[in-house]
Formats: C-alpha cells, sequence, structure tokens
C-alpha cells in the first residue's frame, strides 16, 4: 500500500460517480478533437501546395479556360524549367450521380514527371510489348499508350469497386455526352492532405472528343529557383495583362489556400464549436469532482490527524482529479484521432480527413488544466483546513 | 400522494453551485443545437425560397448546374417562342435568358478571395423575378457596363459598392445599385445586362431558360417534348427543384455534421447530469428516507427527483435559447461546392428550433435523472435513517 | 518530569463577536503509563483538552509539553510529523477509511514513517491486528464489520507507530455493551501490557471505571 493505492482506492469510492465523470471528460475531448478535424484537414491541404511551383489560372475565375496559345510563351521564360496543363472535367458517375470525385484532364507526358513528388503509381495494367516514355514510371506503359485510359485513385477504387481494365462511363456535365475510359493504373497519394479519389485521364482524348473546343483548365509551371517565384508571377500574368485571357498566377500553396479560404467562416464556427462543447461538459466534470472532495472533509481530518501533512493530502487530491481527466482526455482525444484517421468518418467534398497530433495535445491540456483546476481548488482547501473543524464536519 | 414541487425547487436553490454549473452545462449543449438548427434552417431558407414551381427552368441535357450548361441563340429563340410561357401583364412573355458565371473576387477584410456568382439578365425577364428590389442606386440601364450587387456580398467584397468598377474580361462595369431579392439565393449575386456581359464573358451564349408556365400542371407533358425535341438537346426541371438540388449537398453536410455533434454533445451531457443528480441524492439520504417514512411512496420520490432534474435542465435550455439569441441574424458565408460559388446565409431562429431546444433540454433532465431517481426510492430505510 | 504536562491553558473559541472560553487557566499533569479518564458534561471542553494534548488544535495561551516537547512551538509540519510518532488516536465515530481494507487502513500510519518498506509495513499492521483479535479479518472492508470490529481495527491503527500516548475520545460511545467491554478490555491490555499511557474522554461511568484516575471537568475547569 502506498500513495497510489491511496489514490486509486478513493476513485474507486463511489465508482458510478467516477465512471460517469471520466466518460464525459471522454465525451468531451473526443468532439473536440473530432470536430477540429475539420480545420485540421483544411491545414493540410494547403500543405498539399509545392513551393516551387505555381499555379496560372485565368483572371476572371477558374471557371474560365486558357487557351493553349499561353503555352509556349510561358515555356519560353527564364525560371521556368517545365510546364503542364490540366482541365477539370467535372463529370458524374451514371451509376451514383450523387457521389462525387474529381476528373482531369491532363498532358500525361509533361504532368505525371512534374507531379512524381505526389503521386505514386502502385498498379497498372501490363503491356508487352510497348513502354513508357523515357523518365516516366514503367508501369504507365499501358496508360501512356491507350488514348481512353485513366489512372485512377485507391480510394476511389475500393469505393466503386472497380478493377483494373474495366471499362466505365462518366457523364460529362461541361463537355456533354457519355465517355468511355479504361483504367489502367491506380495511385496513391505520397502527400498526407492529398486525396486519394481523383482520375486522371489524357487530355487530346478530351480535345478530340469537345469537338477541339477544349482548352486548358490551369498551367502548371515548375521553377528552377523556389526564391524567385515572386517576380516570375509577376512576369507571368504580366505577359499575358492585355491578351483576352488575362492570367493570375501564384504559388500552388497559395492556390489551395485560396480553396481553403473558399469555405469562408465556416473553419472559424467549427473551431468555436468544438472550444464550447469541451468547455461545457468539463465545467460540470469539474463541479463533480469539487463536490466529490467536500464529501470527505471529515477523512481528510482524520488523515492529518494520523500525521499526514498539508502537502500530501494537497498531492492526494490533486493526484486523483488529474487521473481522472487525464484517464478521460487521453482516451478521447486518442480515439478521436483514430476514429478519424480510419476513414470511417467522411465529409462530402472533402479530402480524407485526420486530426493532427498538435490538437490532441491541445485537448489534452484542455483536460489536464480543467482538472488541475478542479483539484487545485479542493486540494488548498483541504491543506489549510483546520483538523478540529474537519472532524466535526459531518458529511 | 405526490411530493410537493416546492421541495424540489427549495433543494435545488441549495446547492446553487452544482445547479448553475449544471445548468450552465446543458444552456450550452442547448445553444449549440439551437444555433446549428439556425444554421440549416437559414442556409435552406436561402436556397429553397428562391424559386418557384410555377417556374420551368431549362438546361442542356447532362449539365449540372448553370454554369455548366450552355444554350446557344437559336435554342433560345424556341424556347421563348413556346405557347407554354406566361403573358405578363403589359403582355410581355415572361421568360428570361440568362447567362451564368463565377467569377473571383477578393473579400474585404483580407480574408482570401472567393467565387461570386455573376448572372446576365435582360430587363425584361427581370418581371420573372418579382422578390428583387433595389435598395441603393438604381437598375442597370439596358445596353450600359454596369452591374448591381446583391445586398448580401455588397459588403463582403472588395470592389462591390456603389461606384466601384469591376473589371470583367477586358471591359470595366460600374456599380449602379445594390438589390434585395426577398432572402433568397439571388443576394448573393451580381447582376448585369446579359446582352453586354455574355458577349464579354460568354462569347455570345446563354446558360440557361427560365420561364412562366401557363398551366403549371402541364409540366411532365411540357418536360416530355421538350426534351425529347432533336432542336434543343436540353434538360427541363422546376425552378425550386432545381434550386433544392443545389443547396441538397451543404444543407446535408450541416444537417449531419450537427446531428453528430448533438447527439455527441447529449450523451456527454446526460453523464453530466446523471453525475449531478446521483451526487444530490447521495447528499441527500437523510431527506429521502424521512420522506420515505412520512408516507410518500417510492414511486413519488422518484418522480420527484426526475422533476428536479428536469427543472434544473430546463433552466438549463433557457439559459441556452437565451445564449444562442444574440447570434440569430448574424451572416456567414461559404462555398456551395454543388455550385462552386459563394452562398451568404444567416443563422435563423425560430420559435419551433427554440422549442426543440427547450426539449431536448427536457429529455436530457429525464434521462439524465431516471437512474439517480431510481435508485433514490429504492433507498434502504434503516442505513438511511443512520445517514450512512 | 510527566509525560504530559498542560500548565495554565486558555482555549478560546471566536464565535462573530463574541469569545467563547472553553478551557480557563487548566493544568493538568499525566505521568507514564497513566490510564486516565476524562468525564464531565457535554460542552465541559474535555474533547479539547484531549485535541490539546494530541497537537490538533493549538492553545490560545498557555503551555502544552509531551514527552519534553512544547507542542506550541512546532510549526504545523513538524506538529504532523510529530504526531504521527507519538500519538495514537482513537475516535468514537472510528472513522477508517471506507475504502480501505482493515490491514490496508492500520497501515496508514506507518506511510510516514521514512525508509520502512511496504513488507514490512504490512508485517507491522498484521501484528497490530493480530494484538486487538482480528488477525483473520485482515482483507474485509469497514462495511463488512461490525462496530466493535471496526473501533479495534481503529485501535490497531493508532497503536501500529508503537506510540506511547494513546487518547481515545469517546471510544465506547457508539457500540453495544458487548463490543464496549471487549474494546474496554483491549485498552486495559495495552495499558498493562504493553505500558501505553491512555487518556480517555468519556461519559460512561462504567467505561470511567476502568481507568486509574477520574478527572472531571465541568465549564472548562478542572474538579476532583
Amino acid at each position: 500500500m502506498n500513495f497510489a493505492t491511496l489514490v486509486l482506492a478513493n476513485l474507486g469510492r463511489n465508482k458510478v460517480r467516477t465512471i460517469l465523470t471520466t466518460l464525459s471528460i471522454f465525451v468531451a475531448l473526443f468532439l473536440f478533437c473530432s470536430v477540429r478535424a475539420v480545420t485540421d484537414t483544411l491545414q493540410d491541404t494547403i500543405n498539399v501546395g509545392n513551393e516551387s511551383r505555381l499555379i496560372t489560372r485565368n483572371k476572371t475565375s477558374l471557371v474560365f479556360p486558357l487557351p493553349m496559345g499561353h503555352l509556349e510563351r510561358i515555356r519560353a521564360l527564364p525560371g521556368v524549367t517545365a510546364v503542364t496543363w490540366s482541365n477539370w472535367f467535372g463529370g458524374t458517375d451514371p451509376v451514383d450521380t450523387r457521389s462525387f470525385f474529381a476528373q482531369f484532364a491532363i498532358d500525361a507526358k509533361t504532368y505525371l514527371p512534374m507531379y512524381d513528388s505526389d503521386l505514386a503509381i502502385v498498379d497498372a495494367s501490363p503491356a508487352p510489348g510497348v513502354s513508357a516514355p523515357a523518365g516516366m514510371d514503367p508501369r504507365l506503359a499501358a496508360f501512356m499508350n491507350e488514348r481512353t485510359a485513366a489512372i485512377i485513385g485507391e480510394g476511389l477504387m475500393k469505393k466503386k469497386g472497380w478493377k483494373l481494365g474495366q471499362t466505365i462511363r462518366i457523364n460529362g456535365t461541361i463537355y456533354p455526352g457519355s465517355w468511355l475510359f479504361v483504367i489502367r493504373a491506380v495511385y496513391r497519394p505520397k502527400v498526407k492532405g492529398l486525396d486519394d479519389m481523383t482520375m486522371y485521364f489524357h487530355w487530346d482524348y478530351l480535345y478530340e472528343n469537345s469537338n477541339r473546343q477544349a482548352d486548358v483548365g490551369v498551367f502548371s509551371l515548375e521553377l528552377a529557383d523556389p526564391n524567385r517565384a515572386g517576380q516570375i508571377i509577376k512576369t507571368v500574368d504580366a505577359v499575358f495583362e492585355n491578351s483576352p485571357a488575362p492570367t493570375r498566377t501564384e504559388t500552388e500553396r497559395a492556390f489551395q489556400a485560396g480553396f481553403v479560404s473558399m469555405m469562408g467562416n465556416i473553419p472559424f464556427v467549427v473551431r468555436v464549436l468544438g472550444g464550447a462543447i469541451a468547455f461545457a461538459i468539463l465545467l460540470v466534470a469539474m463541479n463533480t469532482m469539487m463536490a466529490a472532495i467536500r464529501e470527505r472533509t471529515s477523512e481528510f481530518g482524520v488523515l492529518k490527524t494520523l500525521g499526514f501533512s498539508d502537502a500530501y493530502l494537497f498531492a492526494l487530491v490533486l493526484a486523483e482529479a488529474a487521473l481522472i481527466t487525464l484517464g478521460g482526455g487521453v482516451a478521447g482525444a486518442l480515439f478521436a484521432r483514430f476514429l478519424v484517421a480510419s476513414g470511417k468518418v467522411a465529409l462530402p467534398f472533402f479530402p480524407p480527413m485526420s486530426v493532427h497530433w498538435e490538437t490532441v495535445f491541445t485537448g489534452i491540456g484542455l483536460a489536464a488544466f480543467m482538472g488541475a483546476v478542479s483539484g487545485l481548488v479542493p486540494a488548498w482547501q483541504t491543506a489549510r483546513l483546520r483538523i478540529v473543524d474537519a472532524l466535526r464536519r459531518v458529511a | 400522494m405526490a411530493i410537493p414541487i416546492s421541495y424540489n425547487i427549495r433543494s435545488v436553490l441549495r446547492r446553487p453551485w452544482s445547479t448553475l454549473a449544471t445548468a450552465v452545462g446543458i444552456g450550452l449543449v442547448v445553444a449549440i443545437l439551437v444555433l446549428a438548427l439556425a444554421l440549416a434552417n437559414g442556409f435552406q431558407q436561402s436556397l429553397v425560397a428562391t424559386g418557384s414551381a410555377q417556374n420551368a427552368l431549362v438546361m442542356r441535357t447532362g449539365a449540372d448546374s448553370e454554369l455548366t450548361s450552355g444554350i446557344d441563340r437559336g435554342g433560345v429563340s424556341i424556347l421563348r417562342g413556346l405557347t407554354d410561357v406566361a403573358v405578363g401583364p403589359a403582355g410581355r412573355p415572361l421568360v428570361t435568358s440568362d447567362m451564368v458565371v463565377l467569377i473571383n473576387q477578393e473579400r474585404t477584410g483580407g480574408k482570401g478571395s472567393s467565387n461570386v456568382t455573376v448572372r446576365g439578365v435582360d430587363r425584361d425577364g427581370m418581371i420573372l423575378r418579382e422578390k428583387v428590389k433595389i435598395v441603393s442606386g438604381r437598375m442597370f440601364e439596358p445596353g450600359a457596363a454596369e452591374l448591381v450587387i446583391g445586398t448580401r456580398i455588397a459588403t463582403r467584397f472588395v470592389g462591390f459598392g456603389l461606384g466601384d468598377q469591376v473589371r470583367l474580361g477586358q471591359r470595366a462595369f460600374t456599380v449602379v445599385g445594390i438589390f434585395a431579392a426577398g432572402g433568397t439565393a439571388f443576394e448573393s449575386e451580381a447582376w448585369g445586362d446579359v446582352a453586354i456581359l455574355s458577349p464579354v464573358l460568354r462569347g455570345g451564349g446563354y446558360s440557361s431558360v427560365t420561364f412562366r408556365m401557363k398551366d403549371p400542371a402541364r409540366f411532365a407533358a411540357l418536360k416530355k417534348e421538350l426534351e425529347a425535341d432533336p432542336r434543343l438537346g436540353v434538360q427541363v426541371q422546376r425552378e425550386d427543384t432545381y434550386y433544392a438540388n443545389q443547396s441538397q449537398g451543404l444543407a446535408t453536410t450541416i444537417r449531419v455534421a450537427g446531428v453528430f455533434i448533438v447527439l455527441i454533445m447529449a450523451v456527454g451531457a446526460i453523464f453530466a447530469a446523471m453525475n449531478t443528480m446521483f451526487a444530490a441524492v447521495g447528499a441527500r439520504t437523510r431527506e429521502i428516507a424521512t420522506l420515505l417514512t412520512l408516507g410518500f411512496g417510492p414511486f413519488a420520490v422518484m418522480t420527484s427527483f426526475v422533476l428536479e432534474s428536469v427543472i434544473v435542465a430546463l433552466v438549463g435550455g433557457v439559459v441556452g435559447c437565451l445564449l444562442a439569441l444574440p447570434v440569430n441574424g448574424m451572416a456567414t458565408s461559404t462555398t456551395n461546392f454543388a455550385t462552386f460559388s459563394e452562398i451568404a446565409f444567416a443563422f435563423q431562429i425560430t420559435p419551433p428550433i427554440l422549442l426543440a431546444g427547450l426539449i431536448f433540454a427536457l429529455g436530457l433532465g429525464v434521462v439524465g435523472g431516471i437512474l439517480p431517481a431510481w435508485k433514490a426510492s429504492r433507498l434502504p430505510l434503516a442505513a438511511a435513517m443512520r445517514g450512512l | 518530569m510527566a509525560q504530559v504536562e498542560v500548565r495554565n491553558v486558555r482555549k478560546v473559541y471566536r464565535r462573530d463577536q463574541l469569545e467563547v472560553p472553553v478551557l480557563d487557566g487548566l493544568s493538568i499533569e499525566i505521568e507514564k503509563g497513566e490510564f486516565i479518564a476524562l468525564m464531565g458534561p457535554s460542552g465541559s471542553g474535555k474533547t479539547t483538552l484531549l485535541n490539546l494534548i494530541g497537537g490538533i488544535d493549538r492553545p490560545t495561551s498557555g503551555e502544552v509539553v509531551v514527552d519534553g516537547e512544547d507542542t506550541a512551538t512546532l510549526s504545523t509540519r513538524e506538529l504532523a510529523r510529530w504526531r504521527s510518532r507519538h500519538i495514537g488516536y482513537i475516535f468514537q465515530m472510528y472513522n477508517l477509511m471506507p475504502v480501505l481494507t482493515a490491514l490496508q487502513n492500520v497501515e496508514l500510519p506507518l506511510l510516514l514513517v521514512r525508509g520502512m518498506k511496504a513488507k514490512e509495513r504490512r508485517e507491522r499492521a498484521r501484528l497490530a491486528l493480530s494484538i486487538v483479535g482480528l488477525e483473520d479479518r485482515l482483507d474485509h472492508y469497514p462495511r463488512q464489520l461490525s462496530g466493535g470490529q471496526e473501533q479495534r481495527v481503529a485501535i490497531a491503527r493508532a497503536v501500529v507507530t508503537d506510540p506511547t500516548l494513546i487518547l481515545a475520545d469517546e471510544p465506547t460511545g457508539d457500540l453495544d455493551k458487548k463490543s464496549a467491554t471487549e474494546v474496554l478490555e483491549l485498552l486495559e491490555k495495552l495499558n498493562s501490557g504493553y505500558q501505553k499511557t491512555i487518556v480517555m474522554v468519556t461519559h460512561d461511568p462504567g467505561a470511567a471505571e476502568r481507568a486509574h484516575r477520574m478527572v472531571h471537568l465541568d465549564k472548562g475547569v478542572l474538579s476532583r
């Protein structure tokens, strides 16, 4: 028997109360962390943006295309080592029109090498007799040699139950009609915050089948020296300032941040929500713990009589409060992190969600703080208690 | 024989801090519930109110919103000339052919930028949109490079004030007025003359045609005819259906997230309420024993404690409603990813929502109080009298 | 020198503006090995006197010297340590910790002895419990014991640190006749067999008879 035994024995005094208090703290922290998963995930999407890449889009808005004619002039700029382009297809799956996933038409020969740092090919159809161009993952041979081929994200494959080599149909909304594709490769993101639910296919296919109407959605520029980004941004935009399609260029990171800022106030509301909830529940837990300790006044008197110092009792009370709040708090925070990471919770239009360790620690810190407050006040009161007064009190 | 309520009220007042903490805790939960419902409500209000079941909205086949739809001049002429198009008081057909695009504007206060819907409309077609009223400045002149901005976005974006210039394509448009549209989604849009905007932004094409049906009951047949017409290549919906669909995704998200949060909060709140009531029962064993000895039955004791829990919870519910009220009317905005454009809406608290909050608090009180109350009613008398 | 020397002690309680003197210039000496009963009506100050001797309370003026130490000069911390070494306290309401077993309750005071290992603590506690005749109830919780048994565990707790002075405040007040007799016999055994000095507050004349000396208090003043 020792200090630890005393602490645990006291927690077992009223098991129902201890369990209820611990559970309510668990719930409070679980909510706090899982609600913040929204803001944490949004932060991840910004971090996806690479600082040595620029995105050039139409100045008016992303909805307006850029002419292919811009390509050569951008390529010619000093400091730009590579240029590629992509176009948002925006189609729907006729089998399940409500499910949303992104589709991009890309110039694979220049796009995939540039984004090699972001995407890893994990599976691909075999391609006897043909090979991929130099500088590309050789497994892309089948994809590169077939007009209607598509690369699908791992998560999307699983969700739709698609198989390699399968032909799928996508209904175009911007480019009307029923479009056929053959799945020739599967990718997995290398960067956290990038989702695995996207589809990539050949821009040439889009161009030909849209009566040669398709243009460029955005250009991606690779820079020789990321520090010169600001300068190159100005240069690019200046070149096209007075053209029919003026451009707006920014770092890929800023481009991603733009999407996040489109969410407006909602992340802020969400944060406030999470904090308020946790506070509300912790408040009650605090009160319960304080009441529980007040009940034991005469017992503390006896302990003091036996010779236990004020400091010892102070530590005892604090330890009890800490155990409950940290026990429930850590469990709740970790459960939130693992539940969200398991992917079972998903919001539409959102990338796979995650709870940052930082949030977990903030949550635990919050619980610890409230535990300290709920332990400190009665602990201090207990320490200052005069034995005669304590013994006189009938609980 | 029932235990008088005054006993419960006095008991509650005797433990002020405990009661306060629980009431505030429940109050916050109720406040959040009310606000979540108010947010979803405000969002739905802004979109569902938009559009009428008497109007038919025509877009290109396969398009999922006006943004991705395109109808050429030929198609527009055919649609405008349909006999199904109702005629207005001045003898003019109630039809509008709109062009819809998005432009990217900086938010005021440096909070990044967002997409704003720009709609080219024709002055005649405005008759169709009865709720639209100019609240400051004036309506744009046909043929002029002018814009009017919806009230919900006029102050939220840079360059949308009266007299400001907005650069679209290679032309500068002047903001000449601010308009209100009865709380509908149009208030988050910027409007101009389609005859000027379309060439500048869409090379002369249109996005959609909307018209008032002479006989709304004929909708199904009309839809069939138009969609089968090979000259057109269009899809037809009732205007309100279209807007309802546009709001589906975001409304569902808000609602699902709200329910998830509230349910879990409820669990936490119930634990908390239970704890408080257990403590109350534990502290009053002598009183309970006395009540039982005096002749009040166990059921009366149980009901009494549940009632006490409910009283505290209802106080919390009222506190929560009061906490939530100041937020009523506060506007927030986000991007509706279905339309990819900014949608501004406000928290809208209604009496039914407040009632829901109170009932929720009541439920919390009942569920949180039942176990402790049951325990109180089953107290072994002898032990209780000795105060153990 | 007597083991306990109380010299001209005053204890005054303040109630709002009123000053209530519970003890007023009281002096008493208790020799080592004595078994003394403090008697008197309620409010006479006997418990207060006990508390002063035990270092649980401080006199307003006067001296309380126990085992050569003037307890008034010790700080609160020192007093706590002193108590753990010199005093064994027995309460009327047993005051055992309900969350600990009988053995653990008796072990409690030993936690304060520096350098004692867990094994030794358990042994000493077991020994103390065998002295009071409860070696077969080590793992029982207080709620599983009768009133008399609880009080005996309390006694074991009071002697486990081997103090020379045992203070008992109405030890039989809450017990039935049979248990009361058992407890009093135990106290006698501790006094005659183990040379423990016992100061017992009681208003039961039957209990007081067991003591060697009876002292009466009335309104804070001694009378023989």
